[in-house]
């Protein structure tokens, strides 16, 4: 298993990661996913490896897929969740920095509500660090199981048509989806309001659509991103009666086109706004596929980042 | 030698270097002497116990002036006082300096106003300083502008603030006016701008940062240039970041709107792309633009439509740098990189070197209304000498201030402070 290396140190984010490391982490990710499914689920790999998972935000699904991956793995593991207050009040990065060395840690999983916070982290630790997402900016391990859900629907990405609909200037999964995505040679388009689309965003290589019809008629998946309610009633999005309308994916919708398409969320998914109950829970909505890749795919990713390391030392 | 602000030694002996003064004009090659503070003939001084400067390959000129800077006093000098801001000023170059005041509390009363002119009445800068637009800069009262204005102030600025109400402003306008001194406004629709953070374009959207728009600050400069044009008063535009704004006012300049602007050596040097990597001492308001935006002010200040540089010296401790990009504060140091910056771009953009000299001298001068010191036998001494061929690599070494936040360690420069003198203290690099 996983005798290819990668040439990144940490996964930041996926701006950047070639082909290849993406398609080495996804390879793994199938034979952890074959592993998962066994009656014995751990194996010894990175036992005695040192895994703090860092939560500065609130994010349940993400630590326990994370939480699991790493206890598969046999390491030994750490969570510290600290609000988001914390951020706030003057927790600077250094001291999380500070208390990294401390504890001696060789792996540092963030969750972050603030854009490059990761990549800033890894400029001041030797610990291996692992973005769980940095605000707007990445959550690199999000669109690598989505990835690898897609890979394993299709059994190809080079060339497949993939959606993005919602409001992708505040999602955390966005980015990384279309930098993973373009690198591994699909196409992407965006779909949403207007000012929910980051500006200037076709220069990264994607195209946008403002009309969820056209998009769904054209691709060959959907990622369909989750609706803050927080973004309602602030001028953001006027109704959920419009939101629905205008871009929700309800079953009535897909029904109009006649084509088979696979539907995403990366969850925790509001029934009955970006998408309904009867689409999340059909058999197009490859949504549960999604929970277990995730925890595959990281198991993927602290594999690959971790054990070359391990072995270099034992050497 | 790290030695600045120290006694000014009974006489100097500049040779070997040529003489421009920007008040004229004028350049001559000649030797000039100092004795006790005074320019005197070469002659006059005694050669031998004279402290001796070779000025060799160097421009003598009159001390740079920087209308704007933060110098943190009152309530933060632990970022900044006046003592080591002056210092920091007078290893740039500058030997005059105007300060903002945003500090705490703010320089919006008569009080504080004198206590600063005070304070730093025997420094070697001379220090200058800019009364608030409005209490506590809220934007919302006018500040006791008249009484400032009597305590010595130069300008009225609520710098780091715009003065969002059109209402406001258009009074503190015409106050200004009335006394024959600029309103300074730092123009960014805060709506606009909202979280923003660095450049709104491709860039923030990789990055997945807030952008601020430029039109968040052209839209405001667009205001603030009506209404000087219908108060007739007197308009200063600070940091001018891009080319939008630039295009503006030079419309309105050219209908013979009082407006004048400055451009710093961070926005004529570096755009956005230095944020690349989330380096927070790259985070700057108004933003670090686009090249096309960075293009347009180097050809507004060859142009003549931006009037000057100025620094916005904008000292923070490196604690507060070490934060994420959200929570790190704006801004970064200036003054001992600005004649390297401005010098190198401007150079290679056509400027000959006078008039590079121009924008940090009779440009500000101009600005605030003040009379420079001639350059003249029995003037009081007021220099900077700079070397424009020098080529040096910004370091640590470098920074005089007591912060050092600042995006530019490591960048190589042509153009190089050599010494500055006043006659209250000199600077001598070597
Ligand atoms: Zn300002």
């Amino acid at each position: 298993m996983g005798d290819k290396t990668i040439s990144i140190k940490h996964l930041v984010g996926l701006e950047g990661v070639s082909r290849d490391d993406i398609r080495i982490i996804l390879d793994t990710g199938f034979t952890f996913r074959e592993v998962l499914e066994r009656p014995i689920k751990k194996v010894p790999t990175l036992t005695g490896i040192n895994v703090v998972n860092l939560f500065f935000e609130n994010s349940t699904r993400t630590r326990i897929s994370f939480e699991l991956a790493e206890k598969r793995l046999s390491a030994d593991v750490t969570s510290f969740s600290a609000a988001a207050s914390s951020v706030k009040k003057g927790e600077t990065l250094k001291d999380t920095v500070q208390n990294i060395h401390a504890m001696k840690m060789d792996a540092v999983v963030m969750r972050h509500p603030v854009p490059g916070a990761a990549i800033q982290l890894s400029h001041f630790v030797d610990a291996v660090v692992i973005n769980a997402g940095d605000g707007t900016h990445e959550h690199p391990t999000q669109a690598l199981l989505d990835m690898l859900s897609l890979q394993e629907k299709f059994g190809y990405l080079e060339g497949l048509k993939v959606g993005i609909i919602g409001d992708i200037s505040h999602s955390r999964v966005a980015l990384s989806n279309i930098f993973g995505l373009l690198a591994m040679g699909a196409k992407v388009t965006l779909c949403g309001p207007g000012h929910l689309i980051p500006p200037h965003v076709s220069e990264l290589g994607v195209e946008v659509n403002g009309d969820v019809d056209e998009v769904i008629e054209w691709a060959d998946a959907v990622n369909v991103l989750r609706i803050q309610r927080e973004r309602m009633g602030v001028g953001l999005i006027p109704s959920v009666r419009e939101y629905r309308s205008q871009f929700g994916i309800s079953l009535e919708r897909l029904s109009r086109h006649k084509k088979e398409l696979i539907v995403l969320h990366p969850g925790p998914i509001n029934r009955g706004v970006e998408i309904d109950s009867e689409v999340a829970d059909s058999d197009q909505a490859i949504i549960l596929d999604q929970v277990l890749n995730g925890v595959a795919v990281r198991m993927s990713v602290l594999f690959h980042l971790l054990k070359p390391r391990e072995e270099m030392e034992a050497a | 030698m790290r030695d600045v602000s120290r006694t000014l030694p009974e006489e100097i002996l500049i040779t070997g270097g040529s003489i421009y003064d920007p008040a004229t004009g004028k350049s001559r090659k000649s030797d000039i002497g100092v004795k006790q503070g005074v320019l005197v003939a070469p002659d006059a001084v005694q050669t031998d116990s004279a402290t001796s400067i070779d000025a060799t390959g160097c421009i003598i000129t009159h001390g740079l002036i920087d209308i704007h800077v933060h110098f943190r006093e009152p309530g933060r000098e632990d970022k900044e006082n006046l003592q080591t801001g002056a210092r920091a000023a007078l290893a740039g170059g500058f030997t005059r300096v105007c300060m903002m005041p945003n500090t705490n509390p703010p320089i919006d009363s008569p009080e504080v106003v004198r206590s600063l002119l005070e304070k730093g009445a025997d420094l070697p800068v001379q220090i200058n300083v800019i009364g608030a637009i409005t209490r506590e800069q809220k934007g919302v009262e006018l500040a006791e502008l008249l009484e400032m204005y009597a305590a010595g102030v130069v300008a009225f600025s609520d710098d780091g603030m715009p003065v969002e109400n059109g209402q406001v402003l258009r009074n503190a306008l015409l106050y200004a006016r009335d006394l024959g001194i600029p309103i300074i406004n730092h123009a960014e629709d805060t709506h606009l701008r909202a979280d923003g953070v660095v450049n709104q374009g491709a860039l923030s959207t990789r990055l997945g940062l807030p952008g601020n728009p430029v039109e968040a600050e052209a839209s405001m400069i667009h205001r603030d240039l009506l209404l000087a044009g219908e108060t007739d008063a007197r308009l200063h535009v600070p940091h001018v970041s891009t080319a939008l704004a630039v295009e503006l006012i030079r419309k309105f300049k050219g209908q013979g709107v009082r407006v004048t602007a400055e451009a710093t050596p961070h926005h004529l040097g570096l755009t956005e792309d230095t944020l690349t990597g989330f380096n927070t001492n790259a985070k700057v308001a108004p933003p670090l633009r686009a090249e096309k935006d960075r293009q347009a002010i180097v050809a507004a200040l060859v142009d003549g439509t931006i009037d000057c540089i100025a620094t916005d010296h904008a000292p923070h401790t490196v604690d507060e740098k070490e934060h994420d990009m959200i929570n790190a504060p704006f801004g970064m140091i200036g003054l001992d990189s600005a004649v390297g910056m401005a010098f190198t771009v401007l150079r290679q953009a056509g400027l000959a070197v006078e008039q590079i000299i121009d924008l940090f001298t009779s440009g500000p001068a101009a600005v605030m209304g003040m009379e420079l010191t001639p350059i003249e036998e029995g003037a009081p001494v007021e220099l900077v000498i700079i070397n424009p061929d020098e080529n040096w690599t910004y370091g640590p070494e470098d920074i005089y201030s007591r912060s050092r936040n600042t995006p530019m360690l490591g960048m190589n420069f042509t153009g190089r402070v050599s010494a500055a003198i006043t006659s209250k203290g000199w600077f001598c690099r070597s």
